[in-house]
């Protein structure tokens, strides 16, 4: 289990980290989800012990991680950055590790042989492919058979033949009951391969349940409604207390010039404008639920927390911060 | 992904069940022989090191060769050979020892900076230190096991050194290891290399780029002593003494010729201990207190 309570860790002034407090439980994959820059690695150096919070803490099974005795036994960890020296085969970096903790030589064979480098163990690291350098972390973070893991955007740079053996792996850890921390900024990523999600954003808390409830939570349905007569059914939609935007025809792709302009309700389920629609006589060109994207949700979750690029509203338009529908016509479920 | 390697999806076997892990060390003593292992594995496992090492032998036994084969055929010969021949038979374990040296010990420097800077550069120093978050065990295994491994053999190859320097030279400046002062001139010499490469870890760990850290090495050990020799009165010489490379290399010069010198041989040797000890401890503090 890995607990952190109140981290705030800055650099020079700008917080990375900002009173960060979670649970991450055994026997589940628990992804740590938020945009490049949140403070996800941050965090898990802090908890790590290789950077100090100016306040706050972060334990594993109830102890500091520079109070584990034979740390690499208890944690394994993957971290973003490089760590491995170029000139120094795989396999001396490894044996290297081992060593470190008392662990046997041929801990080394075992690992290279769970991550598929046996062949390539002799090699520089330096000649490796950025999917080879993931998988020696990998193995670097399996030598003492841990029972926490940390791997910090580990699918990065792999093919899908990897991204699929990361995932599969990952799983089967957490099944044996470890504890398993994966951070992404690839909520389509997540979705497949955590339990559990822990979103940042600006170093702050966003969301910390269930990967499903997050989805569902962040998805707010809109209704896409085409209709010659949109003032009336407006006024007829913001009477039952929904809300309606309408879509600004620029946005609609493949729009001809005599359709019906279009309207975004949220607030109000389909059947239900359906049946306003009908009592008052107002003709329906279209009538069709959107399903926010997982990548829209996650924008949705985590608006005005992008450290970098826009700090408006995901969609960027003078829609703000709603779904935008209209680009996803019908929209696009996972 | 261009990897030769089987990518099964499927986890294979090792992971099913608990691996053999052996005994877990219990710390203390067993844990830090550990981390002896682990730091000499680090040491023979990159060939910069290892070339750096090779260099040094070839350069010092090298460079004491060529020096002290053409004095001896121009002895009585050539501009100056007077005072230079004067200078020579004066204390010609000097001579001979800083014909190699002089050069050799930039390799020492060299390899110093490289054991702790190249952890920064390419990023070990966060494996290291998440397999030793203590962090003061890993840098004190990284010192012991490059202080033994120095030690030895720069001793092997200082004392090769004299042995054929001495032989080279010795129809004009006869001299031997049991001449009074020659034998701690010469184990000094070992000693003087240790720990001008002592110097350089600590340098390294304060400064964490190879490139400034090697400077600012080169610069104390070769730039320094010519620059505080342009100072005037007797500040120069004052400064000038109490330099790590100058004070440290008494120890490898003959006791009759220290008349002119400020410091004793072991005074010289302590001198250059501090500097060590002082750059050291910076490296600690700093090891301690910076985020890795």
């Amino acid at each position: 289990m890995i607990e952190a309570r109140d981290l705030t860790k800055s650099y020079g002034g700008k917080v990375a980290v900002d009173h960060l407090s979670f649970t991450v439980q055994p026997g589940r994959v628990t992804g740590f989800l938020g945009p490049n820059g949140a403070g996800k690695s941050t965090t898990m150096r802090l908890i790590l012990g290789l950077d100090r919070p100016q306040s706050g803490s972060a334990t594993i099974d109830g102890k500091a991680y520079s109070e584990l005795p034979n740390p690499l036994r208890t944690v394994g960890a993957l971290l973003e950055a490089k760590s491995v020296h170029p000139g120094r085969s795989a396999r001396n970096h490894l044996l290297f590790l081992a060593q470190s903790q008392g662990l046997p030589a041929r801990r080394v064979g075992e690992v290279l042989d769970l991550v598929g480098l046996r062949a390539v163990a002799g090699k520089r690291a330096g000649t490796f492919s950025l999917g080879m350098s993931q998988r020696l972390g990998i193995a670097a973070a399996m030598l003492g058979d841990p029972r926490v893991l940390l791997l910090d955007e580990p699918v990065n740079g792999l093919d899908p033949e990897g991204v699929l053996w990361i995932r599969n792996l990952m799983k089967f850890l957490a099944s044996e009951g470890r504890t398993i921390l994966v951070s992404s900024h690839l909520m389509n990523e997540m979705a497949v391969t955590a339990d559990h999600l822990i979103v940042i954003g600006r170093g702050k808390l966003i969301a910390d349940s269930a990967t499903a409830d997050v989805i569902a939570r962040s998805s707010e349905q809109s209704v896409l409604v085409r209709t010659p007569d949109a003032a009336r059914l407006t006024s007829l939609i913001e009477a039952e207390g929904g809300k309606v935007i309408p879509v600004a025809p620029a946005t609609e792709p493949g729009a001809e010039a005599d359709t019906a302009p279009a309207l975004t309700v949220t607030g109000l389920a389909a059947p239900r404008i359906g049946e306003l629609a009908a009592s008052s006589s107002v003709v329906l060109h279209e009538l069709s639920p959107q399903l926010a994207s997982l990548e829209e949700a996650f924008m949705e979750l985590t608006a005005g927390s992008l450290e970098f690029g826009e700090h408006g509203g995901p969609a960027g338009g003078p829609a703000g911060g709603t779904p935008a529908p209209a680009a996803t016509p019908g929209g696009s479920a996972r | 992904m261009t990897a030769p390697a089987p990518a099964s999806p499927a986890p294979a076997s090792p992971m099913t069940g608990a691996p053999d892990l052996g005994p877990t060390p219990s710390g203390g003593v067993k844990g830090f022989g550990h981390l002896l292992v682990s730091e000499t594995t680090k040491i023979r496992s990159v060939r910069s090191t290892v070339w750096t090492l090779i260099a040094f032998v070839v350069v010092t036994i090298g460079f004491t060769v060529l020096f002290t084969a053409l004095i001896s055929a121009n002895w009585n010969n050539g501009p100056n050979h007077l005072s230079r021949d004067a200078t020579i038979l004066a204390d010609p374990v000097n001579f001979i020892m800083g014909a190699g040296i002089n050069l050799g010990q930039l390799t020492i420097c060299v390899l110093g900076v490289l054991v702790i800077t190249t952890e920064y550069s390419t990023g070990v120093i966060r494996a290291s230190l998440l397999a030793v978050p203590r962090r003061f065990p890993m840098l004190i295994a990284k010192i012991v096991v490059f202080a033994v491994l120095i030690l030895i053999l720069s001793e092997i190859v200082v004392i090769c050194s004299f042995l054929i320097g001495s032989s080279i030279i010795h129809s004009h400046a006869p001299v031997s290891l049991g001449d009074p002062g020659v034998t701690r001139a010469v184990i000094g010499a070992g000693l003087y290399l240790t720990v001008l490469g002592l110097f350089s870890i600590g340098i390294g760990g304060l400064i964490r780029h190879t490139a400034g850290a090697m400077f600012t090495v080169i610069g104390v050990v070769l730039v320094l002593p010519i620059l505080s020799g342009l100072l005037p009165g007797s500040w120069g010489a004052h400064i000038n003494a109490y330099l790590p490379e100058q004070a440290g290399s008494l120890i490898a010069t003959h006791a009759n010729s220290n008349a002119a010198h400020l410091l004793s041989p072991w005074e010289g040797f302590g001198v250059l201990c501090l500097w060590a000890a002082l750059m050291l401890g910076g490296a600690f503090y700093l090891l301690r207190h910076r985020d890795a």
